[in-house]
């Protein structure tokens, strides 16, 4: 027998892992300690405070920044909201009305967006929304990161799916349950840990896109990183890194929030 | 409204399932009587499930009639049908705990909470799982798992209960006791019972009647005795206990009593299947029917080639002269004189033990 292969003896095997960590996470640590920076530059350290949160809060640019927040998270919820819903219905679809002509073909369609480049999107979302005249705006941004999350909510929905095998349900129906009830009570709790997940990674993806919104936008309204954007343009402040901080917080607690979501779900149904 | 006689349970009628071209059950006919244990037996892939899904509502069949005390089945749902499925993996919810899995049929038959809570009550006591009521599904043994599913399907009343081998998934004596535990719940209950098995043994120790199903079709329906003692063909003979089959001759055929002749030239009176003719054909004799006497004497002779000790009897395999290889049995007591490997002996066929099968 030749020697078990496993990558971790490797020669250099530690060492590449550490650079990836260093280059991955060390610009995140630099803005999340420089947020916390008692001074105006972006680079020297001048002690610690909170300055730049007060700024962002209750700054010259407050107001500005408050009302894109508001429009990044509402955007996001109903988008999120919506998307999760339309990729559910889809997935009960493909995966749960028997097998029809095109199956395969439907989940190519439902997925093809992911590999589509993003900018290739935006354009054609733009040239669709000025094609049939409609006013560029926060419906445009609601209804374009309402198609792009749908990929993103249908991947752990179907996945979590494919996993329930279809005797619960027709448990369900053999115990006198309706179509509607054997779904409403026995595939939809057990499904709910892959319709948060969905719900959560459409949420995310909403609150974090930059390229499609800032097609669609129309002037006179900001989402958070289109602010950031536009912020930026004008030389960087400590204050983008306090919001980028603040930014993190919200994706890292949603991830985490998902996966233990995710794990009591493996659990229960093991 | 029907004027068919209501102690037939389930009437399958003329029954065709076809998957794309292979047809999965072909022409089956069968009548399950009510109250009775009835069992499908047959190897894997003969059909068994598809039959069961099909009294339950879950196959649309190609063609025949299905029906339930005379009412025929055709168009209804699942949820319609007052029939309730041990499926074989269990399929107990897995986010609900036992009381609520053994609620559920009852709820959704909209039975109010207290006389439902009060019959959950009642059917876990029946399968001893009281101490577990508030258990998830999976804090709960392969054997509790098993009791659940019985208690879910029982909870409503059904007119008739559809177990799809319930027992595979158990060790060999865990198996053994819920047999027993399962013939007393059914006879106690009353309510029909459908088990589907490929276990010989299980069907034969369990039912009341069994029906022998290959490749779709339907072999045999009889209590377990008639199946084992007269299969109504080769395959059956084959696929119930153990047996012989040793070629002969067929001369006369007369009702039920054929006359054969041994490749040897001896003549032999047998039973035979209904459908018999003169020419050649089979005899099955039981292993236990055979009995091994001095060489020159008996019905065949033939040189013993292996001795297998099984506890309670011998198994004894014999090469006749002409090369086929038979099997009998003897019990192991003290007065037994056992022959020798390679010893010659006789062999004598009981009286009426031997029965001519058609292919
Ligand atoms: N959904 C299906 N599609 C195609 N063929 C099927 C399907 N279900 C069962 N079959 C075929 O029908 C035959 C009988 O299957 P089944 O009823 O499950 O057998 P058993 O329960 O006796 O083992 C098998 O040959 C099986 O391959
Ligand atoms: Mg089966």
């Amino acid at each position: 027998m030749a020697k078990k292969f496993d990558i971790k003896r490797f020669p250099g095997f530690l060492a590449i892992t550490c650079l990836c960590l260093f280059l991955l996470y060390t610009p995140l640590l630099v803005v999340m300690v420089y947020s916390f920076n008692d001074s105006n530059s972006i680079t020297n350290w001048g002690g610690l405070s909170l300055r730049w949160y007060e700024e962002v809060f209750f700054g010259v640019e407050a107001p500005k920044f408050k009302k894109a927040a508001f429009n990044s998270l509402t955007i996001a919820l109903c988008a999120a909201t919506t998307a999760t819903t339309i990729a559910l219905c889809a997935a009960v679809a493909i995966l749960r009305a028997g097998r029809f002509r095109g199956q395969g073909l439907s989940f190519g369609l439902i997925n093809l967006p992911l590999m589509v480049p993003e900018i290739v999107t935006a354009v054609a979302t733009l040239i669709f929304f000025s094609a049939i005249g409609f006013k560029a705006g926060y419906a445009t941004i609601l209804i374009a990161h309402i198609v792009f999350c749908i990929p993103f909510a249908y991947l752990p929905i179907a996945a979590r799916m494919q996993g329930i095998e279809g005797s619960y349900e027709q448990a369900a129906q053999d115990l006198y349950a309706t179509r509607w009830e054997a779904f409403r009570l026995v595939l939809l709790p057990l499904m709910m840990p892959g319709i948060i997940s969905g719900f959560l990674l459409a949420f995310i993806i909403s609150l974090d896109d930059f390229i499609i919104t800032n097609f669609v936008k129309g002037a006179g309204i900001e989402t958070l990183p289109t602010a950031i954007f536009g912020s930026v343009k004008q030389g960087i402040k400590p204050n983008i890194m306090a919001i980028s901080t603040l930014l993190l917080l919200v994706s890292a607690s949603f991830v985490t929030l998902s996966w233990f979501i995710n794990r009591k779900g493996g659990e229960n149904s093991s | 409204m029907s004027q068919t006689p209501t102690d037939i349970a389930v009437d399958v009628q003329n029954v065709t399932k076809r998957y794309g071209t292979t047809a999965a059950l072909a022409n089956l006919t069968l009548q399950i009587r009510d109250n009775e244990f009835f069992t499908l037996l047959g190897p894997s892939g003969c059909g068994k499930t598809t039959l069961l899904r099909s009294i339950a509502g879950f196959e649309n069949i190609s063609e025949g009639t299905i029906s339930l005390f005379g009412e025929s089945l055709a168009g209804l749902p699942p949820n319609k049908r007052p029939i309730n499925t041990v499926f074989q993996h269990y399929a107990l919810f897995p986010h609900m705990s036992v009381t609520d899995n053994v609620l559920f049929g009852l709820l959704r038959q909209r039975v109010p909470d207290a006389d439902a809570r009060k019959r959950v009550g009642e059917v876990l006591d029946m399968v001893q799982l009281s101490a577990l009521a508030e258990r998830m599904p999976s804090q709960l043994s392969g054997g509790q798992q098993q009791r659940v599913a019985l208690a879910r399907a029982l909870a409503p009343r059904p007119r008739v209960l559809l177990l799809d081998e319930p027992l595979s998934a158990l060790d060999l004596k865990l198996r053994q006791e819920v047999r027993i535990e399962l013939q007393q719940i059914q006879y106690n209950t009353g309510i029909t019972f459908i088990f589907v098995t490929h276990d010989q043994e299980e069907a034969i120790t369990m039912s009341d009647r069994i029906a022998v199903i290959s490749e779709g079709e339907l072999q045999q329906v009889g209590a377990p005795r008639d199946i084992y003692e007269s299969p109504s063909n080769r395959f059956v003979a084959d696929f119930i206990g153990e047996t012989n089959l040793i070629d002969v001759t067929v001369n006369s055929v007369n009702g039920d009593t054929a006359m054969c002749t041994l490749a040897d030239g001896t003549a032999i009176q047998c039973k035979s299947a209904g459908d018999a003719t003169t020419g050649a054909g089979h005899l099955s004799v039981r292993p236990e029917r055979l009995t091994l006497t001095a060489s020159d004497t008996g019905d065949l002779s033939g040189t013993v080639k292996r001795l297998t000790y099984l506890g309670t009897d011998m198994r004894i395999t014999i090469e006749l002269n002409d090369g086929t290889t038979l099997t009998a049995r003897m019990q192991n007591t003290d007065d037994t004189t056992l022959p020798d490997r390679g010893d010659r002996v006789g062999l004598q066929i009981e009286p009426g033990a031997a029965r001519l099968l058609t292919d």
